[in-house]
Protein backbone atom coordinates (compact mmCIF):
# COMPACT_ATOMS: atom_id res chain seq x y z
CA UNK A 1 0.00 0.00 0.00
CA UNK A 2 1.53 3.28 -1.10
CA UNK A 3 2.14 5.83 2.28
CA UNK A 4 -0.50 8.54 2.26
CA UNK A 5 0.49 11.34 0.85
CA UNK A 6 -0.39 15.00 3.10
CA UNK A 7 1.20 18.46 2.64
CA UNK A 8 2.07 18.57 6.16
CA UNK A 9 4.79 15.65 7.11
CA UNK A 10 6.38 15.77 10.74
CA UNK A 11 9.43 14.63 9.51
CA UNK A 12 9.99 17.23 7.02
CA UNK A 13 10.75 19.91 10.03
CA UNK A 14 13.85 17.72 10.46
CA UNK A 15 14.79 19.07 6.71
CA UNK A 16 14.59 22.44 7.48
CA UNK A 17 18.31 23.34 7.65
CA UNK A 18 18.55 22.20 4.13
CA UNK A 19 16.95 25.43 3.01
CA UNK A 20 20.44 26.71 2.90
CA UNK A 21 21.20 23.99 0.01
CA UNK A 22 19.28 26.58 -2.66
CA UNK A 23 20.62 29.66 -0.97
CA UNK A 24 22.97 29.59 1.33
CA UNK A 25 23.83 33.32 2.61
CA UNK A 26 20.62 34.17 2.92
CA UNK A 27 19.51 31.00 4.96
CA UNK A 28 22.85 31.06 7.22
CA UNK A 29 21.42 34.71 8.18
CA UNK A 30 18.08 33.89 8.64
CA UNK A 31 19.32 30.75 11.30
CA UNK A 32 22.31 32.78 13.19
CA UNK A 33 19.25 35.51 13.16
CA UNK A 34 17.04 33.40 14.92
CA UNK A 35 19.74 31.24 16.87
CA UNK A 36 20.25 34.90 18.38
CA UNK A 37 16.72 36.06 19.22
CA UNK A 38 15.96 32.72 20.90
CA UNK A 39 19.09 32.60 23.39
CA UNK A 40 17.95 33.45 27.05
CA UNK A 41 18.04 36.86 27.42
CA UNK A 42 15.96 39.85 28.80
CA UNK A 43 13.35 36.78 28.59
CA UNK A 44 13.83 33.75 29.55
CA UNK A 45 14.08 30.82 27.36
CA UNK A 46 10.66 29.70 28.73
CA UNK A 47 8.73 32.96 27.95
CA UNK A 48 10.15 32.79 23.66
CA UNK A 49 9.20 29.53 24.10
CA UNK A 50 5.59 30.32 25.24
CA UNK A 51 5.53 33.39 22.66
CA UNK A 52 6.63 31.17 19.62
CA UNK A 53 3.96 28.64 20.93
CA UNK A 54 0.98 31.18 20.57
CA UNK A 55 2.22 32.86 17.16
CA UNK A 56 2.45 29.00 15.96
CA UNK A 57 -1.24 29.02 16.36
CA UNK A 58 -1.86 32.11 15.24
CA UNK A 59 -0.28 31.06 12.43
CA UNK A 60 -1.26 27.75 12.37
CA UNK A 61 2.02 26.02 11.27
CA UNK A 62 1.89 22.22 12.04
CA UNK A 63 5.54 22.33 12.78
CA UNK A 64 5.88 25.06 15.01
CA UNK A 65 3.43 23.66 16.79
CA UNK A 66 4.94 20.09 17.45
CA UNK A 67 8.51 22.21 17.42
CA UNK A 68 7.56 24.51 19.91
CA UNK A 69 5.07 22.32 22.43
CA UNK A 70 8.35 20.26 23.27
CA UNK A 71 10.54 23.17 23.14
CA UNK A 72 7.82 24.70 26.05
CA UNK A 73 7.84 21.24 27.93
CA UNK A 74 11.73 21.57 27.77
CA UNK A 75 12.08 24.74 28.68
CA UNK A 76 9.56 23.88 32.17
CA UNK A 77 6.59 25.40 30.81
CA UNK A 78 3.36 23.16 32.36
CA UNK A 79 0.35 22.33 30.26
CA UNK A 80 -1.65 25.40 31.95
CA UNK A 81 0.91 28.17 30.81
CA UNK A 82 0.75 26.87 27.10
CA UNK A 83 -3.39 26.43 27.06
CA UNK A 84 -3.03 29.90 28.36
CA UNK A 85 -0.45 31.19 25.49
CA UNK A 86 -3.01 30.01 22.82
CA UNK A 87 -5.61 31.39 24.50
CA UNK A 88 -3.40 34.96 24.12
CA UNK A 89 -3.21 34.12 20.47
CA UNK A 90 -6.68 33.40 20.20
CA UNK A 91 -7.82 36.33 21.82
CA UNK A 92 -5.43 38.84 19.92
CA UNK A 93 -6.71 37.48 16.45
CA UNK A 94 -10.49 37.58 17.94
CA UNK A 95 -9.35 41.16 18.68
CA UNK A 96 -8.18 41.59 15.32
CA UNK A 97 -11.02 40.46 13.53
CA UNK A 98 -13.24 42.63 15.68
CA UNK A 99 -11.19 45.57 15.36
CA UNK A 100 -12.24 45.95 11.98
CA UNK A 101 -15.71 46.11 12.52
CA UNK A 102 -14.97 49.64 13.74
CA UNK A 103 -14.20 50.18 10.21
CA UNK A 104 -17.66 48.79 9.04
CA UNK A 105 -19.34 50.60 11.80
CA UNK A 106 -17.99 53.82 10.57
CA UNK A 107 -18.43 53.22 6.55
CA UNK A 108 -22.05 51.85 7.19
CA UNK A 109 -23.31 55.00 9.46
CA UNK A 110 -22.11 57.21 6.64
CA UNK A 111 -24.25 55.83 4.85
CA UNK A 112 -27.47 55.01 6.86
CA UNK A 113 -29.90 57.60 8.07
CA UNK B 1 -1.39 12.65 31.68
CA UNK B 2 0.50 10.36 29.26
CA UNK B 3 2.45 8.24 31.80
CA UNK B 4 0.73 6.00 33.30
CA UNK B 5 1.46 5.02 36.97
CA UNK B 6 1.97 1.61 37.62
CA UNK B 7 1.51 -0.11 40.80
CA UNK B 8 3.86 -2.66 40.41
CA UNK B 9 7.33 -3.55 39.03
CA UNK B 10 7.86 -5.04 35.64
CA UNK B 11 9.54 -7.95 37.19
CA UNK B 12 6.65 -8.93 39.35
CA UNK B 13 4.48 -8.01 36.48
CA UNK B 14 6.28 -10.68 34.24
CA UNK B 15 7.11 -7.96 30.98
CA UNK B 16 9.45 -9.16 29.40
CA UNK B 17 11.31 -5.68 29.42
CA UNK B 18 12.10 -6.97 33.29
CA UNK B 19 14.71 -9.03 31.27
CA UNK B 20 18.15 -7.08 30.97
CA UNK B 21 19.42 -8.66 27.63
CA UNK B 22 15.77 -7.81 26.14
CA UNK B 23 15.93 -4.31 26.77
CA UNK B 24 19.61 -3.82 25.21
CA UNK B 25 17.74 -5.78 22.21
CA UNK B 26 15.35 -2.95 22.16
CA UNK B 27 18.24 -0.17 22.17
CA UNK B 28 19.54 -2.10 19.65
CA UNK B 29 16.78 -2.34 17.03
CA UNK B 30 16.32 -5.86 17.49
CA UNK B 31 12.84 -6.07 19.39
CA UNK B 32 9.88 -4.69 19.63
CA UNK B 33 11.35 -2.05 17.41
CA UNK B 34 12.87 -1.61 13.70
CA UNK B 35 15.18 1.12 13.91
CA UNK B 36 18.48 1.54 14.75
CA UNK B 37 20.94 4.54 15.38
CA UNK B 38 24.38 4.76 15.12
CA UNK B 39 26.06 3.14 17.74
CA UNK B 40 27.00 5.32 20.91
CA UNK B 41 30.61 3.78 21.16
CA UNK B 42 31.88 5.32 17.40
CA UNK B 43 30.11 8.84 18.45
CA UNK B 44 32.58 8.56 21.74
CA UNK B 45 34.89 7.49 19.35
CA UNK B 46 35.04 10.45 16.97
CA UNK B 47 34.51 12.54 19.97
CA UNK B 48 38.34 11.30 20.91
CA UNK B 49 37.29 8.40 23.28
CA UNK B 50 38.07 5.74 21.90
CA UNK B 51 38.20 3.08 24.44
CA UNK B 52 36.23 5.62 26.89
CA UNK B 53 38.65 5.45 30.10
CA UNK B 54 38.45 6.65 33.39
CA UNK B 55 39.47 9.14 35.15
CA UNK B 56 39.90 9.01 39.08
CA UNK B 57 37.09 7.00 41.59
CA UNK B 58 35.69 9.78 42.77
CA UNK B 59 32.25 8.97 43.69
CA UNK B 60 31.20 5.25 45.31
CA UNK B 61 27.62 4.72 44.56
CA UNK B 62 26.15 2.24 46.53
CA UNK B 63 22.09 0.75 44.93
CA UNK B 64 21.19 -0.52 48.69
CA UNK B 65 18.05 -1.94 47.29
CA UNK B 66 15.26 -1.89 45.18
CA UNK B 67 12.99 -1.87 47.36
CA UNK B 68 10.53 1.47 47.52
CA UNK B 69 7.61 2.98 49.15
CA UNK B 70 7.23 4.75 45.32
CA UNK B 71 6.45 3.23 41.92
CA UNK B 72 7.32 5.97 39.67
CA UNK B 73 6.46 5.97 35.83
CA UNK B 74 10.30 6.52 34.98
CA UNK B 75 12.01 4.47 37.52
CA UNK B 76 14.95 2.93 35.76
CA UNK B 77 15.50 0.67 38.81
CA UNK B 78 12.28 -0.85 38.44
CA UNK B 79 11.99 -0.19 42.39
CA UNK B 80 8.94 -0.56 44.38
CA UNK B 81 7.00 -2.08 47.12
CA UNK B 82 7.56 -5.54 45.68
CA UNK B 83 11.08 -5.92 45.88
CA UNK B 84 11.52 -7.17 48.94
CA UNK B 85 14.68 -9.29 47.99
CA UNK B 86 17.08 -7.42 46.12
CA UNK B 87 18.61 -5.39 48.99
CA UNK B 88 22.17 -5.26 50.18
CA UNK B 89 23.04 -6.99 53.65
CA UNK B 90 25.27 -6.14 55.78
CA UNK B 91 27.98 -8.37 55.28
CA UNK B 92 28.08 -6.55 51.71
CA UNK B 93 27.63 -3.46 53.33
CA UNK B 94 31.28 -4.27 55.65
CA UNK B 95 32.78 -5.17 52.62
CA UNK B 96 31.83 -1.67 51.24
CA UNK B 97 33.29 0.16 54.08
CA UNK B 98 36.68 -1.85 53.88
CA UNK B 99 36.95 -0.34 50.27
CA UNK B 100 36.11 2.93 51.66
CA UNK B 101 38.62 2.78 54.17
CA UNK B 102 41.18 1.52 52.49
CA UNK B 103 40.93 3.75 49.33
CA UNK B 104 40.93 8.04 48.68
CA UNK B 105 37.61 7.81 47.57
CA UNK B 106 35.78 10.31 48.76
CA UNK B 107 32.29 10.57 48.16
CA UNK B 108 29.34 7.85 48.92
CA UNK B 109 26.73 8.07 47.29
CA UNK B 110 23.28 6.50 48.11
CA UNK B 111 20.58 5.40 46.19
CA UNK B 112 17.58 2.63 46.18
CA UNK B 113 14.92 2.43 45.69
CA UNK B 114 14.56 3.97 48.83
CA UNK B 115 17.80 3.61 50.68
CA UNK B 116 16.18 4.28 54.32
CA UNK B 117 14.35 1.11 54.07
CA UNK B 118 17.54 -0.92 54.27
CA UNK B 119 17.32 -1.78 57.46
CA UNK B 120 21.33 -1.61 58.19
CA UNK B 121 20.72 2.22 55.92
CA UNK B 122 21.87 4.26 59.22
CA UNK B 123 24.22 2.26 60.61
CA UNK B 124 25.84 2.31 57.39
CA UNK B 125 25.88 6.04 56.76
CA UNK B 126 27.34 6.41 60.58
CA UNK B 127 30.63 4.37 59.67
CA UNK B 128 31.05 6.70 56.07
CA UNK B 129 30.86 9.68 58.18
CA UNK B 130 33.25 8.27 60.73
CA UNK B 131 35.39 7.72 57.65
CA UNK B 132 35.24 11.09 56.96
CA UNK B 133 33.39 10.34 53.21
CA UNK B 134 31.04 12.79 51.88
CA UNK B 135 27.50 11.28 52.22
CA UNK B 136 25.02 11.56 49.69
CA UNK B 137 21.09 10.25 50.05
CA UNK B 138 18.88 9.98 47.30
CA UNK B 139 15.74 10.50 49.23
CA UNK B 140 12.40 10.46 47.81
CA UNK B 141 11.40 12.64 50.18
CA UNK B 142 7.71 10.82 50.43
CA UNK B 143 9.39 7.76 52.65
CA UNK B 144 10.05 10.90 55.77
CA UNK B 145 6.12 11.30 55.15
CA UNK B 146 5.64 7.14 54.77
CA UNK B 147 6.08 5.95 58.02
CA UNK B 148 6.40 7.48 61.90
CA UNK B 149 9.36 5.45 61.79
CA UNK B 150 10.92 7.48 59.07
CA UNK B 151 9.53 10.78 60.67
CA UNK B 152 12.70 12.08 62.21
CA UNK B 153 14.90 11.21 59.55
CA UNK B 154 15.41 15.42 59.08
CA UNK B 155 16.81 15.16 62.05
CA UNK B 156 19.41 12.34 61.85
CA UNK B 157 19.84 13.76 58.54
CA UNK B 158 21.22 16.92 59.88
CA UNK B 159 23.12 15.45 62.93
CA UNK B 160 24.95 13.26 60.25
CA UNK B 161 25.51 16.21 58.25
CA UNK B 162 23.90 13.64 55.38
CA UNK B 163 23.77 15.56 51.50
CA UNK B 164 20.28 15.28 50.22
CA UNK B 165 19.35 14.87 46.64
CA UNK B 166 15.62 14.42 45.97
CA UNK B 167 13.37 13.94 43.05
CA UNK B 168 10.84 16.74 42.25
CA UNK B 169 9.83 16.74 38.38
CA UNK B 170 7.64 19.80 39.01
CA UNK B 171 6.17 22.32 41.22
CA UNK B 172 2.81 21.53 40.82
CA UNK B 173 0.75 18.26 41.30
CA UNK B 174 -0.60 17.19 38.04
CA UNK B 175 3.13 16.97 36.34
CA UNK B 176 4.81 15.27 39.59
CA UNK B 177 1.86 13.22 40.46
CA UNK B 178 1.73 11.94 37.00
CA UNK B 179 5.22 10.47 37.38
CA UNK B 180 5.12 9.66 40.50
CA UNK B 181 2.43 8.51 41.61
CA UNK B 182 -1.17 10.37 43.26
CA UNK B 183 -0.94 12.23 46.52
CA UNK B 184 3.07 12.35 45.93
CA UNK B 185 2.92 15.83 45.16
CA UNK B 186 1.95 17.06 48.31
CA UNK B 187 3.85 14.60 50.64
CA UNK B 188 6.91 15.52 49.14
CA UNK B 189 5.98 19.11 49.85
CA UNK B 190 5.05 18.55 53.44
CA UNK B 191 9.13 16.10 53.45
CA UNK B 192 10.92 19.85 51.70
CA UNK B 193 8.63 21.60 54.78
CA UNK B 194 10.53 19.14 57.49
CA UNK B 195 13.69 19.53 55.87
CA UNK B 196 13.73 23.00 55.90
CA UNK B 197 12.75 23.25 59.62
CA UNK B 198 15.82 21.48 60.58
CA UNK B 199 17.55 23.71 58.14
CA UNK B 200 18.26 22.07 54.89
CA UNK B 201 18.75 23.95 51.96
CA UNK B 202 18.36 27.55 54.52
CA UNK B 203 21.13 29.81 53.66
CA UNK B 204 23.94 29.69 56.28
CA UNK B 205 23.19 26.28 57.51
CA UNK B 206 25.61 24.38 55.64
CA UNK B 207 22.88 21.72 55.01
CA UNK B 208 22.46 20.73 51.47
CA UNK B 209 19.37 20.01 49.99
CA UNK B 210 19.33 19.63 46.18
CA UNK B 211 16.49 18.72 43.75
CA UNK B 212 16.45 16.77 40.97
CA UNK B 213 14.34 17.40 37.93
CA UNK B 214 13.78 15.11 34.93
CA UNK B 215 11.10 15.47 32.65
CA UNK B 216 7.65 14.14 33.08
CA UNK B 217 7.73 12.74 29.47
CA UNK B 218 9.25 12.15 26.42
CA UNK B 219 11.28 15.27 25.73
CA UNK B 220 14.62 16.51 27.33
CA UNK B 221 15.51 19.12 29.82
CA UNK B 222 15.95 22.12 29.28
CA UNK B 223 18.64 24.50 30.56
CA UNK B 224 19.18 23.76 34.03
CA UNK B 225 19.80 26.76 35.17
CA UNK B 226 16.58 28.37 33.95
CA UNK B 227 14.72 25.55 35.83
CA UNK B 228 16.70 25.72 38.67
CA UNK B 229 15.41 29.94 38.54
CA UNK B 230 11.95 28.53 38.05
CA UNK B 231 11.98 26.37 40.53
CA UNK B 232 13.29 28.54 43.02
CA UNK B 233 10.87 30.84 42.43
CA UNK B 234 7.73 28.96 42.26
CA UNK B 235 8.38 26.91 45.49
CA UNK B 236 9.19 30.35 47.50
CA UNK B 237 6.05 31.86 46.13
CA UNK B 238 3.63 28.72 46.57
CA UNK B 239 5.37 26.89 49.58
CA UNK B 240 7.85 29.19 50.94
CA UNK B 241 10.21 26.02 50.26
CA UNK B 242 13.86 26.84 49.33
CA UNK B 243 16.59 24.39 48.52
CA UNK B 244 20.50 24.49 46.96
CA UNK B 245 20.82 23.60 43.53
CA UNK B 246 18.11 21.69 41.01
CA UNK B 247 19.92 19.19 38.84
CA UNK B 248 18.47 18.54 35.29
CA UNK B 249 18.70 14.83 34.25
CA UNK B 250 17.46 13.42 31.36
CA UNK B 251 15.64 10.30 31.54
CA UNK B 252 17.28 7.07 30.60
CA UNK B 253 15.17 5.21 27.82
CA UNK B 254 15.94 2.12 29.67
CA UNK B 255 13.31 -0.15 32.22
CA UNK B 256 10.20 1.71 33.31
CA UNK B 257 10.67 4.90 30.98
CA UNK B 258 11.49 2.53 28.06
CA UNK B 259 8.27 0.81 28.59
CA UNK B 260 6.82 3.92 28.71
CA UNK B 261 7.72 4.91 25.65
CA UNK B 262 7.17 1.80 23.60
CA UNK B 263 3.83 2.11 25.08
CA UNK B 264 3.23 5.87 23.86
CA UNK B 265 4.76 4.89 20.56
CA UNK B 266 7.47 7.64 21.41
CA UNK B 267 10.35 5.77 21.56
CA UNK B 268 11.51 6.30 18.00
CA UNK B 269 10.93 10.05 18.76
CA UNK B 270 12.59 10.39 21.84
CA UNK B 271 15.91 8.13 20.54
CA UNK B 272 15.72 10.25 17.78
CA UNK B 273 15.87 13.50 19.96
CA UNK B 274 19.09 12.03 22.26
CA UNK B 275 20.99 10.81 19.21
CA UNK B 276 20.57 14.59 17.15
CA UNK B 277 21.28 16.03 20.78
CA UNK B 278 24.69 14.48 21.44
CA UNK B 279 27.12 16.99 22.52
CA UNK B 280 30.93 15.60 21.90
CA UNK B 281 32.11 18.29 24.99
CA UNK B 282 30.24 16.22 27.10
CA UNK B 283 32.00 12.79 26.42
CA UNK B 284 34.47 14.42 28.45
CA UNK B 285 32.27 14.54 31.79
CA UNK B 286 30.19 12.22 31.76
CA UNK B 287 29.72 10.49 35.35
CA UNK B 288 30.83 6.59 34.85
CA UNK B 289 34.58 8.33 34.28
CA UNK B 290 34.88 8.97 38.07
CA UNK B 291 31.93 6.89 39.82
CA UNK B 292 31.89 2.91 40.67
CA UNK B 293 28.51 1.92 40.96
CA UNK B 294 27.76 -1.16 43.21
CA UNK B 295 24.56 -3.17 43.65
CA UNK B 296 22.71 -4.78 46.38
CA UNK B 297 24.64 -8.17 45.73
CA UNK B 298 28.07 -6.30 45.60
CA UNK B 299 28.67 -6.50 41.60
CA UNK B 300 30.15 -3.39 39.97
CA UNK B 301 29.14 -1.00 37.37
CA UNK B 302 30.62 1.89 35.92
CA UNK B 303 26.88 3.45 36.31
CA UNK B 304 23.61 3.07 38.02
CA UNK B 305 22.01 2.80 34.01
CA UNK B 306 24.50 0.21 33.32
CA UNK B 307 23.79 -1.59 36.78
CA UNK B 308 20.22 -1.88 35.55
CA UNK B 309 20.79 -3.32 32.77
CA UNK B 310 23.41 -5.40 34.25
CA UNK B 311 26.25 -4.35 32.53
CA UNK B 312 29.25 -5.36 34.63
CA UNK B 313 32.56 -3.59 34.62
CA UNK B 314 34.72 -5.15 31.96
CA UNK B 315 37.46 -5.95 34.75
CA UNK B 316 36.06 -9.62 34.89
CA UNK B 317 38.93 -10.21 37.95
CA UNK B 318 37.75 -7.24 39.65
CA UNK B 319 34.24 -6.98 39.13
CA UNK B 320 32.30 -7.45 42.98
CA UNK B 321 32.99 -5.90 46.33
CA UNK B 322 34.76 -9.11 47.26
CA UNK B 323 37.40 -8.78 44.84
CA UNK B 324 37.46 -5.16 44.30
CA UNK B 325 41.12 -4.00 42.96
CA UNK B 326 41.55 -0.05 42.21
CA UNK B 327 44.13 -0.09 40.35
CA UNK B 328 42.28 -2.85 37.53
CA UNK B 329 39.71 -0.52 37.81
CA UNK B 330 41.30 2.73 37.47
CA UNK B 331 42.46 1.14 33.99
CA UNK B 332 39.23 -0.38 32.87
CA UNK B 333 37.68 0.20 29.81
CA UNK B 334 34.31 1.91 30.40
CA UNK B 335 31.50 -0.56 29.08
CA UNK B 336 28.69 1.61 26.40
CA UNK B 337 25.82 1.17 24.76
CA UNK B 338 23.26 3.14 22.74
CA UNK B 339 21.75 4.11 26.17
CA UNK B 340 24.80 6.17 26.80
CA UNK B 341 22.99 9.02 24.28
CA UNK B 342 21.14 10.21 27.42
CA UNK B 343 23.87 11.06 29.31
CA UNK B 344 25.20 13.13 26.27
CA UNK B 345 22.50 14.95 25.01
CA UNK B 346 22.64 18.64 24.85
CA UNK B 347 24.31 19.95 27.68
CA UNK B 348 24.86 16.31 29.15
CA UNK B 349 23.02 14.41 31.85
CA UNK B 350 24.62 12.94 35.35
CA UNK B 351 23.66 11.81 39.09
CA UNK B 352 24.72 15.54 39.19
CA UNK B 353 22.60 17.28 36.30
CA UNK B 354 24.51 19.29 33.57
CA UNK B 355 28.00 18.52 32.88
CA UNK B 356 29.01 20.80 30.22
Amino acid sequence: MSKEKTYFEPADLANFGNITEWQGPMGKKFFDYYNEVMKEGALTAREKALIALAVSHAMQCPYCIDAYTSGCLQAGADEEQMMEAVHVAATMKAGITLVYSTQMMKHAKKMTM
Amino acid sequence: MSIHQRTKSLASRGDELADTFFQLQVLNGKERVDIKFPSFASKAAEAGHAPLLPSRIEIFQVNIGKLCNQTCSHCHVDAGPDKKVENMDRNALEKCLEILSAYDIPTVDITGGAPEMNPHFKWFVEECRKLGKTVIDRCNLTIIRSNPKYHSLPEWFAENQVQIVSSLPYFSKTRTDAQRGDGVFEDSIEALRRLNAVGYGREGSGLLLDLVYNPSGAFLPGAQAGLEKEFKSQLKRKYDIDFNRLFAITNMPISRFLEYLLESDNYEDYMTQLVNAFNPATVASVMCRNTISVSWDGYLYDCDFNQMLDLKVSTSESNHISNFDYKLLSDRNIVLNQHCYGCTAGAGSSCGGEVA
